[in-house]
């Protein structure tokens, strides 16, 4: 399977284009301004705001249409155990190891029960 | 190399001054935080067992990490790329995701000062800055003498750091060789940890949450509507209506 990012020295560059350097200022810009900025400014409220939902459309898109293994999997399997975990964590203390953990299990109980990947 | 994994909780002992800043360094190194790293590790073999899956070869995935050193970033660019996003729409996307390190930054950089070291060093020191060792710097660091600070800080950041390459390798390096099942694990390991992360975050009261749900919902909209725009336009469409929702709330509040 040939990379989407392609292969030799340009992969490397087209993968340092659009991650490092679309990531690496941000961190910079944060220690130059660090003397003189108000955090709690507007367009930090909209850039968690926007970030959170990339993010969360992320979750969605990796449960929905996911890759390799995981795509063997029933829909139903995914989000049932994907649901057990958040509630797990929400319920039991907000541990996030714990709701990770409960997720896993139940991922693999509904494989076992439900067919996919073995 | 992790031993004292008691270190990682009760801070009074950060209280007791390493003797040098070479002592801080190896000291930051010798606490990591053991739970959080274990997790982000976790998190980093699914990320490179998920690169494996949409096509990308071990040193990119490695590469991909060393370079970003934000997961929610690395794993946009990957996946917006792998669904024939334009670098520029991936790019796009990648930065919404970082903006969010601007204020992070902006909060742990006045600790970073005082250790004597060049200012160079805080420039470095922030490639380090995504949440885990964020939180953790918040945490330990006020509580040792300011010359020790950076020092601390970079040691364990460099040695998690590269762990965190080493993790996405061996993920990557698995993900083909063991059962199906326990692939599926890894790949499900990305988006349960960004899920309950993004709702352990969502303090900042009904305009997280609107992002949440937003994102979710508009995400695969966009997905089917505009593929290769998708993650771009629901973080600029979702994230505009949800700050404009915690906007007003906070308005009204005040």
């Amino acid at each position: 399977m040939t990379s989407p990012a392609g292969s030799g020295l340009p992969a490397f560059l087209l993968l340092l284009a659009g991650g490092f350097l679309a990531t690496q200022p941000w961190r910079w810009l944060g220690i130059r301004l660090a003397r003189d900025l108000h955090v709690d400014s507007e367009i930090f409220h909209w850039a968690r705001a926007a970030s959170t939902a990339i993010v969360a459309a992320l979750v969605a898109r990796l449960m929905v249409f996911p890759a390799g293994a995981l795509a063997d999997l029933p829909l139903v399997v995914r989000l049932v155990a994907f649901a057990a975990g958040i509630a797990v964590y929400l319920a039991g203390g907000r541990v996030l190891l714990r709701g990770v953990g409960v997720a896993l299990v139940v991922l693999g109980l509904g494989a076992v029960l439900f067919g996919g990947p073995n | 190399m992790v031993e004292e994994a008691s270190g990682s909780e009760g801070g009074d002992r950060f209280a007791v001054a390493p003797a040098s800043r070479r002592a801080a360094f190896f000291l930051g190194m010798r606490r990591i935080p053991v739970v959080p790293a274990t997790i982000l590790l976790s998190a980093l073999m699914g990320f490179g067992a998920l690169a494996r899956e949409l096509g990308y070869p071990i040193d990119q995935a490695m590469f991909v990490t060393a370079s970003v050193f934000a997961l929610p970033g690395q794993v946009v660019l990957i996946v917006d790329l792998a669904h024939g996003a334009s670098l520029l729409a991936a790019a796009g996307a990648v930065t919404l995701t970082a903006i969010r390190l601007v204020p992070m930054v902006v909060v742990i950089a006045p600790l970073f000062r005082g250790s004597g070291l060049a200012r160079g060093y805080d420039y470095l020191a922030s490639h380090w800055v995504a949440v885990t060792l964020w939180v953790e710097g918040l945490r330990v660091l006020p509580l040792m003498p300011p010359f020790a600070r950076l020092p601390y800080f970079l040691g364990g950041s460099l040695l998690l750091y590269l762990l965190a390459i080493l993790a996405t390798g061996l993920g990557h390096l698995v993900a083909g060789n063991v059962p199906d099942l326990v692939e599926a694990a890894l790949l499900f390991l990305t988006p349960i940890y960004f899920a309950i992360s993004l709702i352990a975050a969502a303090r900042g009261g009904i305009g997280d949450h609107a992002a949440l749900g937003l994102g979710l919902v508009l995400g695969p909209l966009f997905y089917l509507a505009a593929p290769g725009f998708d993650l771009l336009l629901t973080g600029l469409v979702g994230g505009t209506l949800a700050w404009a929702i915690g906007r007003a709330e906070r308005r009204r509040a005040s």
